[in-house]
C-alpha cells in the first residue's frame, strides 16, 4: 500500500536530488525540515535549518528539535553527499576524508537517530541515497565508490535490525543524474526532478532497493558480474 | 542547544480509538519524588507534560506528541481500605479493576464505573467519568472524598469539599491540566450480592426509548440504551434498553459465593470453545456498512422478540464492563481506528436533537456502527460534561478516505448540539473546534478554569494535544 508522508526531514536539502525531494514533498502537503549548510527559504511548508553534517555531536539534539517542530516524523532522507573531482593519479587524503565524513559518518549520525526512534515508535521510513558507484571498485573514484558501498551495507543492516518493527529502509541507487555534483559527467543524465519523483515513489512503496532509473539495474546486473581482470582493463 | 532527552524513552503512544498515533518520551515514575523529577526534566528541555493513565480516552486527551508523557500506571498501590465504611485510599494509577477486585469480597462495589475496567482512578477523576447510573449517583467525582494534587511548582495540596474546595471541583474533570493526582480517597457502595437483576426492554423508536427511560428512571439502579443507528424514519432510535437493579439483602441466598472475584470473571471463551481474544478477527469482516447493518438489525430483532422482558441475573462485572466482553474488539476497526462522538443534551431538547443527529449521519452516508444512550444529571464540577438530560454516543469507523468527511459531519453535529444547549466530553472527543468551547461551557466557566490554570500552572507545563487543540494556548 502506498504511504502518504506528513512530516519529513531531508538532510542535504538545499541542492541536487535533496532539493528536488524537499520541493516535491512540500508540494504533496508534507511538512518538511530541510537541513543543509546553506540556508535559504525554499517555500511554503518547508523549514530550513543550517547544519554541517560533519558536526556530528550536534545531531542528536537537532534531530529531536526537528521532530518537535514538525510534531512527529514519518520520513527521513539522507541526501547529503560530496564527490570532489579526483584526478586519475591523485591520492588526496583531505578529499577522501571529506567524503568519508559527509557520505558515511554524517549518514550514520543522522540515520542511527532515526532508526532508533522509528524502531521504538513502530514505524517510519528511512531513505538513503547511495549510488550505482558503490557496486564495483572503479578506477576513477576509489573513495566515493567505497562510501556508497558502505552506505548500502549499512542501510541493509538497519533494515535487518528495525525492519521487523514496521520501519522501511530504502536504499536508492541513482545512475548519472543532472545535479551540481555530476556537472563533469559526460553522457546521458536523468533530470533531478524525475529522479526525485521516482525516489519518492520507491519510498512510498517501501521498496528495499531502488535503481533510478530502473534500467540501471539491468546494466549493473552485468557490471557486478564482470570478472576483476576485465574491470582492471576497462578503467571506466 | 540543550542536551537531548533520553532517546530510549521514546515510545509510540496512541489514542484508545487508534485514530491518532504519536511518539513521545514516556516516563513511568513510582514515587511522588519521581513525578517531580519528570516535571523538572520536561521543564529543562522546554517540553510540556501530558498526564496519562491507562490511555482509555478515545481521542487525544492523554497524548502529547514529541513531548513528555507522564504515565502514572506504576503508582498503583491501594494504600488503605476500610471494609466497615467502604472507603479506599489509592495511589493514582490504581485501576477500577484493581479496586473492585479488592473490595467486592467485603461486599462493596464502586459507585461509578466506566464501560471498561482498565481506566486508572486518576484518569477517571481527571475526566470525571460516569456510568450507566449517572442519573442516580452522579459522576465518579461525586464519590471522591478527598485527593492530593501535586502542582508543577512542587506543592502538594489536599483537596476536598471542605478544604481547597474550588480546586477540588476544578481538578475533578480538569482533564489533567491543573496538577497530578497523587492520592485519591473514594467511597464505595454496599452490595448484597454479586449479581444485578437485569431486564431487557426492546424499543421501536426514539419516542419509545424516551418514554421507557422516563418510566424506569424513578426506581431503577442502572439504565442503558443501545440504538441501531441504521434505523431510519419511523424506526429511528430503535434499539434495546437494559435496566439493572441491585439485589436487596436476602434476595441472593449465596452472596458469599457471588461476591467472589472468580465468580465475576468474564468468560475467556465463547460457547466454551472459541478463545475470545481472537474474536475481533471474526468481527473484522463485518466492520463495513453492510455487515454492521446486518448485525444491528439482527440484534434489534432479537431484542424485540427473543429477549424482550426476560429478567435475568448478571454479575456486576458482566453488566458493567461490556467493552471488555470481547477483548480487543476495537482492533476490528483497524487500520483506521474509530472515534466516538458523544453529546449531552438537556432532557427538553434531547429527543429532537438525537433524531436529527441520526438523520444527518444517514443523509451524509456515514452511519455509526454503535449507538449508546444514557441518562445523566448535573454535578458541581467546573468543567463538567453532564447535564440534566441524555447522552448519545456514536462510534464511527475511520478510513484514510472518510476521515475528512467524518470531521465535517462532526462539525455539523456540533451545530445541532449547541442549538439544543448540549455539551461535550473530553474523554471521548477528537473533533471539537476551539470556537465551540465557550459556547457550550459558558464563557464564565472557561474563564474561571483559565484563571485557575494560570494560578496553579503559570508556566503551562501541563498540556495535552487535546488542550492545545481546544484551548489554543
Amino acid at each position: 500500500m502506498s504511504q502518504q508522508f506528513h512530516r519529513a526531514i531531508v538532510v542535504g536539502g538545499s541542492s541536487g536530488i535533496g532539493r528536488e525531494l524537499v520541493l516535491q514533498l512540500a508540494a504533496s502537503g508534507c511538512q518538511v525540515a530541510s537541513v543543509a549548510r546553506r540556508s535559504e527559504p525554499q517555500g511554503e511548508g518547508i523549514k530550513t535549518y543550517v547544519h554541517d553534517v560533519t558536526d556530528f555531536d550536534t545531531v542528536p539534539a537537532l534531530f529531536q528539535q526537528l521532530c518537535l517542530e514538525l510534531g512527529g516524523l514519518d520520513l527521513i532522507v539522507y541526501a547529503a553527499g560530496v564527490m570532489p573531482a579526483v584526478g586519475p593519479d591523485e591520492f588526496s587524503f583531505s578529499k577522501d576524508k571529506q567524503m568519508v565524513e559527509v557520505n558515511i559518518l554524517g549518514a550514520v549520525a543522522w540515520l542511527n537517530e532515526a532508526a532508533q526512534r522509528f524502531g521504538q515508535a513502530g514505524g517510519g521510513t528511512i531513505v538513503g541515497i547511495g549510488s550505482v558507484a558503490g557496486e564495483r571498485g572503479r578506477a576513477p573514484k576509489p573513495v566515493y565508490g567505497a562510501t556508497k558501498a558502505f552506505l548500502e551495507c549499512y542501510l541493509e543492516s538497519l533494515r535487518n535490525r528495525v525492519g521487523t518493527k514496521g520501519v522501511k529502509v530504502v536504499t536508492i541507487k541513482p545512475g548519472p543524474t543532472d545535479t551540481p555534483m555530476a556537472t563533469d559527467h559526460v553522457g546521458k543524465k536523468l533530470p533531478a526532478t524525475e529522479a526525485a519523483r521516482q525516489i519518492l515513489a520507491a519510498a512510498r512503496a517501501g521498496k528495499r532497493v531502488a535503481y533510478i532509473p530502473w534500467t540501471m539495474s539491468l546494466a549493473f546486473f552485468l557490471i557486478r558480474r564482470l570478472p576483476s581482470p576485465i574491470m582492471q582493463r576497462l578503467k571506466f | 542547544m540543550s542536551c537531548p532527552l533520553p532517546q530510549d524513552r521514546l515510545e509510540r503512544v496512541s489514542a484508545w480509538g487508534m485514530n491518532t498515533h504519536t511518539t513521545s518520551y514516556v516516563f513511568r515514575p513510582t514515587t511522588i519524588e519521581g513525578i517531580k523529577e519528570v516535571l523538572e526534566t520536561a521543564r529543562q528541555h522546554g517540553r510540556f507534560v501530558a498526564l496519562r493513565g491507562s490511555g482509555c480516552s478515545y481521542g487525544d486527551a492523554s497524548l502529547g506528541a514529541e513531548n513528555v508523557v507522564l504515565d502514572i500506571t506504576r503508582m498503583n498501590r491501594i494504600l488503605s481500605w476500610d471494609p466497615i465504611k467502604g472507603v479506599a485510599e489509592c495511589e493514582p494509577g490504581v485501576t477500577i479493576k484493581q479496586l473492585w477486585q479488592y473490595t467486592l469480597g467485603d461486599g462493596w462495589w464502586p459507585y461509578v464505573v466506566s464501560g471498561t475496567m482498565f481506566p486508572t482512578l486518576a484518569g477517571a477523576a481527571a475526566m470525571n467519568i460516569h456510568g450507566k447510573n449517572n442519573y442516580r449517583v452522579g459522576t465518579i467525582g461525586d464519590h471522591i472524598l478527598e485527593f492530593d494534587l501535586l502542582t508543577p511548582d512542587g506543592t502538594r495540596r489536599t483537596c476536598s469539599r471542605e478544604q481547597n474546595a474550588e480546586i477540588f471541583h476544578a481538578a475533578i474533570g480538569g482533564f489533567g491540566m491543573l496538577g497530578v493526582f497523587t492520592r485519591i480517597k473514594i467511597e464505595l457502595k454496599k452490595v448484597y450480592s454479586g449479581h444485578l437483576r437485569v431486564t431487557p426492554i426492546g424499543v421501536k423508536n426514539w419516542h419509545e426509548m424516551f418514554t421507557e427511560f422516563e418510566k424506569h428512571l424513578v426506581d431503577s439502579d442502572y439504565l442503558v440504551g443501545w440504538v441501531d443507528c441504521f434505523g431510519a424514519g419511523e424506526q429511528s432510535g430503535r434499539g434495546q434498553i437494559h435496566r439493572a437493579d441491585y439485589l436487596k439483602p436476602g434476595e441472593d441466598t449465596v452472596p458469599a459465593q457471588t461476591l467472589q472475584v472468580a465468580h465475576q470473571e468474564l468468560p475467556d471463551t465463547l460457547f466454551g470453545l472459541l478463545p475470545k481474544s481472537i474474536m475481533w478477527k471474526f468481527i473484522q469482516p463485518f466492520t463495513n456498512n453492510f455487515g454492521m447493518q446486518l448485525i444491528n438489525a439482527l440484534k434489534y430483532l432479537s431484542s424485540v422478540t427473543l429477549t424482550q422482558g426476560k429478567v435475568h441475573d448478571v454479575t456486576h462485572a458482566g453488566f458493567a464492563f461490556l467493552l471488555d466482553y470481547v477483548p480487543g474488539w476495537k482492533y476490528a476497526y483497524l487500520p483506521g481506528g474509530l472515534i466516538q462522538y458523544q453529546s449531552f443534551i438537556p432532557k427538553e431538547t434531547a429527543e429532537k436533537c438525537f433524531t436529527e443527529q441520526l438523520a444527518l449521519c444517514q443523509k451524509r452516508g456515514i452511519v455509526p456502527y454503535l449507538g449508546v444512550f444514557k441518562r445523566h444529571r448535573t454535578d458541581p464540577f467546573l468543567m463538567t460534561h453532564s447535564v440534566d438530560g441524555y447522552s448519545f454516543a456514536l462510534d464511527f469507523k475511520l478510513t484514510t478516505k472518510n476521515r475528512a468527511k467524518v470531521w465535517a459531519l462532526a462539525a455539523e453535529l456540533d451545530a445541532l448540539v449547541l442549538a439544543a444547549g448540549g455539551r461535550f466530553y473530553f474523554a471521548k472527543d477528537s473533533t471539537l473546534h476551539p470556537a465551540r468551547l465557550e459556547s457550550y461551557l459558558a464563557e464564565e466557566r472557561v474563564q474561571r478554569f483559565r484563571a485557575l490554570k494560570q494560578q496553579l500552572d503559570p508556566e503551562n507545563l501541563l498540556q495535552t494535544d487535546l488542550y492545545r487543540r481546544i484551548f489554543r494556548t
